[in-house]
């Protein structure tokens, strides 16, 4: 990766003070809501945007997409400050801000859309622009594959959530948030609704079995990284399940869903997280794990279970973001983030290091940061849970597994005696230095005094509960079973960091299973796309015609089958014998057309059809179209005469022979076309048009051939679409034959 | 008389089925005439089968007789006859062409847009 | 092209009664069966013959102008009656008619852009199809 530090330009240019300026003034235009909205107002905007379909812009200002606004922009505005050293002199920088805007749009039109399609439009938004943040450093292979993957795997699950939309739609009558009326766990379309919308959350929130694109996603620039993996993209699955708590929550199947993927995510993430060894990957591990429980907690459902998740919600975007943008500066100063090689880096790196330790600490849990805030409230929610055993044994195991990952990440790398890296460590620029100090000193703060993220924690817990939540944070209180678990946490996980270098050997014969299936899957996709087109798209027009007929005929058998077609007995009572004639005339004509190896013999074959035909438009009273039918007929054995001069006569060899299958196909499709035919005929007709222009041809029109003024003057406008092509397919023929005059070969 | 239009344009599309799943693109361009006619009488036969009474409005009066033919599907086969003859027009000359430029009637060998796959 | 000379005197003949036809034909196709389209197909029916007997060349003279222009024409001109259809405010390809002459009793001479519109198909058609076919003929 490109990487300079001296930009040349304060703050990466123009680029950059904008893509700094802008996430900074929505965070202070959203600040001003923070005392409505702690008083428990819900605030609504709303623009028209596609009226017809019932698709507004609408905002919906409540604690929860507050809360998720404040730290889209406040973290972004930190963000992209940093990237302004990380990636200033970068030769696409403003490409990245470009792409980081529109993902940061993407991220706020989600969370403050009141319109469900707004939302699902705004979350492919992100989607795409997910794709091109992670697929920054398209040179790289790695980059460009990690990138597809999470596009492909977040898109299918957009394509679910497009469908939940559109059946919420349906059950709800509106596909206002604000204005479905309470739940939608009564409805028949319950089910569906509840999969799609959770196969979409958990895509993009990345819930095992479908994690593995997150850690993957690390190819991106390390400011992306923090950015999406702190407040935004993974949170937006999140979001998605805690906005739909109130509308689809509080069943056995949410419930045990929720408990038990997200249990499994936890624990297994936090894992895996262990046996890294990239200080990056450890931490996108970590993710993995906030997550699972995020979503675990949603499903619990509980008032203290939502306050706890709401609160381990900013805890986690404080340190996860300090942590990922402190790793960048390790990066940056070390040349490395191998975790075996890193060490006492605390002299050279001092601001870092102070970050990362205050960061590493909330994340551990340790008091008196707000991850203790938040860990206790876990703790105390899951003992009161349903299935309190194994929600309680999960985020222990989580947590101390987190414990260990923090020593691994923020302890390791800056204790001890300096050990050599490929660069020379020092210490990165003031941009750099902001955004992980600030979030980490938040994150001292809050725990602190967490009266005042009471004032988030609680509306976001309102809307999520659907009902105001009693919401009280608090650093100590006392000696109750969920501190005692806490301390039991410190010691499992002082013991898991001690142990971690053997736990990672022991776990490093584990290989991942999900990436490499992956790969199959899409091997196998793109074999199978190889060989349908081998099969459907030889180049050869035979086979062309071949399907699209059968097709069709397969397509007319199922409905004449089914009954859909109503097909009426053929009766041939009142026949003449010119009926008869002219039949015979035109199947005479028609058949020997089909089977004759003469040239000359097909065109006047094709000459009697087509005069048969214009027998029948006398017999049933158009003579205007007899007329037009006999001329074209004679023009067309003119031009067919003039052109069979220069052309081969037709070869016997490959004509001769009856094709069983094409004829078998030919005759069904006859046979089904008499049928649909005879249904149509038997169908009652509407004469409402015909009856009109019967009406006021001769009175307004002043014609009395009514089929010429339904072509000159009621259809005037059609005719002279149709005379024009046949226009234009005169000068193309012309062009044709003069345009490209060239040697005969 | 629905039974006889109905029996010919059967006739006719299974014909002109069989004429275009041929390898000769002249038997091809046949078939596209005998479909076209199908086409053509089946638009007619569809609105409606009234023998000898043409939608011709009597010199004074202001309706046809009743039982008159249906005008509408009458307007649309007779310019839709006019365009099959130019469809027809142009795909001879652009058979006329390939033949020049390939060498071949045979669809199977006119592969300058799709070259034979390598495997 | 060597033709019979029966054939080629008789032409002569055949094509002005088809090109006067043709004309009949278009014009009263408003009332009785006929129009634009049947007149075009039998006037470039008319110049066929001619070419069939008596060249392509001699043909091309006759018709004095290239049919490709008379088709390109035609479309213009049906366009402008379509449009002009537009001038006293109704939707465009609207019919406006002016009877010249009109009594009590009589209707007098019905000019119409309905007219002038069916003179525009009349000469696509016969363009079109003149074009095709001289240029195959001439080509081949």
């Amino acid at each position: 990766m490109a990487q300079t530090e001296q930009t040349g330009r304060f703050l990466g240019g123009p680029a950059g003070w904008v893509s700094v300026a802008v996430p900074a003034a929505l965070f202070v235009w959203f600040l001003q809501f923070l005392p409505q909205i702690g008083a428990g107002e819900v605030v609504r905007l709303s623009i028209d945007w596609v009226p017809s379909l019932g698709v507004s812009i609408g905002l919906l200002i409540d604690g929860l997409s507050l809360s998720f606004a404040l730290l889209i922009t406040g973290i972004g505005a930190l963000v992209t400050l940093y990237s302004t050293s990380y990636l200033g002199g970068h030769v696409h920088y403003s490409r990245f801000v470009i792409f980081l805007l529109a993902f940061m749009t993407g991220m706020l039109g989600l969370v403050l859309s009141d319109n469900l399609l707004a939302l699902f439009v705004f979350w492919e938004v992100t989607t795409i622009s997910s794709y091109l943040l992670i697929g920054f450093d398209a040179d790289a292979a790695k980059a460009r594959r990690n990138a597809l993957q999470a596009l492909l795997v977040t898109g299918t699950g957009g394509l679910a959530f497009l469908a939940g939309i559109v059946l919420i739609g349906v059950a709800a009558g509106t596909f206002d948030l604000s204005q479905i009326e309470g739940t939608l766990t009564e409805h028949p379309l319950y089910l569906p609704i509840f999969l799609l919308v959770v196969a979409a959350a958990f895509t993009k929130s990345a819930q095992v079995p479908l994690h593995f694109w997150l850690p993957n996603a690390m190819a991106a620039p390390t400011p992306v990284s923090a950015y999406l993996h702190s407040a935004t993209m993974v949170k937006g699955g999140v979001y998605l399940l805690a906005r739909m708590n109130p509308t689809l929550g509080g069943t056995d199947i949410w419930f045990w869903t929720l408990v038990i993927f997200g249990g499994v995510t936890a624990v297994f993430a936090s894992i895996l997280a262990i046996r890294q060894t990239d200080i990056k990957q450890v931490l996108a591990y970590t993710t993995l794990m906030a997550l699972g429980t995020l979503v675990m907690f949603i499903g619990v459902g509980t008032d203290k279970a939502i306050e706890a998740a709401m609160t381990f919600l900013l805890v986690h975007s404080f340190y996860k973001a300090s942590l990922f943008l402190m790793i960048g500066v390790v990066d940056h100063g070390t040349g490395t983030r191998e975790s075996t090689v890193l060490r006492g880096l605390w002299r050279a790196m001092p601001v870092t290091a102070l970050a990362a330790m205050l960061a590493a600490l909330s994340m551990a849990g340790v008091p008196p940061l707000f991850g203790f805030v938040g860990k206790e409230f876990l703790y105390k929610a899951s003992l009161d849970a349903p299935a309190w055993l194994w929600v309680t044994c999960a985020i222990f195991a989580a947590s101390a597994l987190m414990f260990a990952a923090g020593g691994i990440v923020a302890w390791r790398p800056f204790v001890g005696e300096l050990a050599e890296t490929p660069v020379k460590p020092h210490e990165g620029p003031l941009p750099m230095l902001v955004g992980p100090l600030l979030l980490a000193v938040l994150g001292l703060g809050a725990g602190l005094f967490p009266d005042y993220a009471e004032w988030l924690v609680r509306p976001a817990a309102a809307a999520v509960a659907g009902a105001p939540v009693e919401v009280d944070l608090y650093l100590f209180k006392e000696v109750n079973s969920a501190f005692l678990l806490s301390m039991v946490t410190f010691a499992t996980g002082f013991v898991l960091y001690l142990l971690h270098p053997r736990l990672r050997d022991g776990l490093a014969r584990f290989k991942p299973r999900f990436d490499p299936g992956w790969d199959r899957v899409m091997d196998g996709v793109a074999a199978g796309a190889a060989g349908l087109t081998g099969v459907i798209q030889t180049g050869q027009l035979r086979r062309y015609v071949f399907i699209t007929f059968a097709t069709l005929a397969i397509l007319v058998a199922i409905s004449v089958v089914r009954g859909r077609i109503d097909t009426p007995l053929a009766s041939f009572e009142d026949l003449r014998i010119k009926h008869w004639a002219v039949l015979l005339f035109i199947m005479a004509g028609a058949l020997l057309t089909a089977f004759t190896n003469s040239r000359m013999t097909a065109v006047a074959a094709l000459g009697t059809v087509g005069i048969g035909v214009a027998l029948v438009f006398i017999m049933f009273g158009a003579p205007d179209v007899a007329i037009t039918q006999l001329l074209v007929e004679v023009l067309q054995v003119v031009l067919v005469a003039v052109v069979m001069l220069k052309l081969p006569h037709l070869n016997p060899e490959s004509i001769s022979r009856v094709r069983p299958w094409d004829l078998a196909l030919a005759l069904s499709i006859g046979a089904l076309t008499t049928l649909v035919l005879l249904a149509v005929m038997a169908a009652p007709l509407d004469l409402r048009l015909t009856a009109f222009f019967e009406a006021t041809s001769a009175p307004i029109a002043y014609g009395r051939n009514i089929v010429n003024v339904i072509l000159v003057d009621f259809r005037a406008l059609d005719t002279f679409g149709e005379i024009a092509v046949v226009a234009v397919a005169a000068l193309g023929a012309f062009a044709l034959l003069r345009g490209t005059r060239r040697p005969s070969p | 008389m629905e039974t006889l239009v109905a029996l010919m344009v059967g006739a006719l599309v299974a014909a002109a089925v069989y004429l275009m799943l041929a390898r000769n693109v002249l038997r091809f361009l046949f078939g596209l005439i005998l479909i076209s006619n199908a086409a053509n009488l089946l638009i007619f036969a569809s609105g409606g089968l009234t023998p000898d009474s043409p939608p011709l409005i009597d010199e004074g009066a202001i309706a046809p007789a009743a039982g008159a033919a249906n005008a509408l599907p009458q307007a649309l086969v007779l310019t839709a006859i006019v365009i099959g003859f130019g469809l027809f027009a142009f795909a001879l000359v652009l058979v006329y062409r390939a033949y020049q430029t390939m060498g071949t009637l045979n669809s199977d060998d006119m592969r300058l847009a799709e070259p034979e796959e390598r495997s | 092209m060597t033709t019979s000379l029966i054939v080629r005197a008789a032409t002569r003949i055949l094509v002005g009664l088809l090109l006067v036809f043709s004309i009949y034909m278009l014009l009263r196709g408003h009332n009785e069966p006929g129009g634009g389209f049947i007149g075009g197909l039998i006037g470039a029916t008319g110049f066929i013959l001619y070419a069939i007997a008596h060249g392509c060349r001699a043909a091309r003279e006759a018709l004095r102008l290239e049919p490709q222009t008379i088709a390109v024409a035609g479309l213009g001109i049906a366009l402008v009656s379509g449009l002009a259809g537009a001038i006293p405010g109704d939707a465009i390809f609207t019919g406006q008619w002016l009877f010249l002459g009109a009594t009590e009793t009589d209707k007098g001479w019905p000019l119409s852009t309905i007219l002038v519109f069916d003179i525009g198909v009349y000469l696509v058609v016969l363009g079109a199809v003149l074009t095709l076919v001289f240029a195959l003929e001439e080509e081949v």
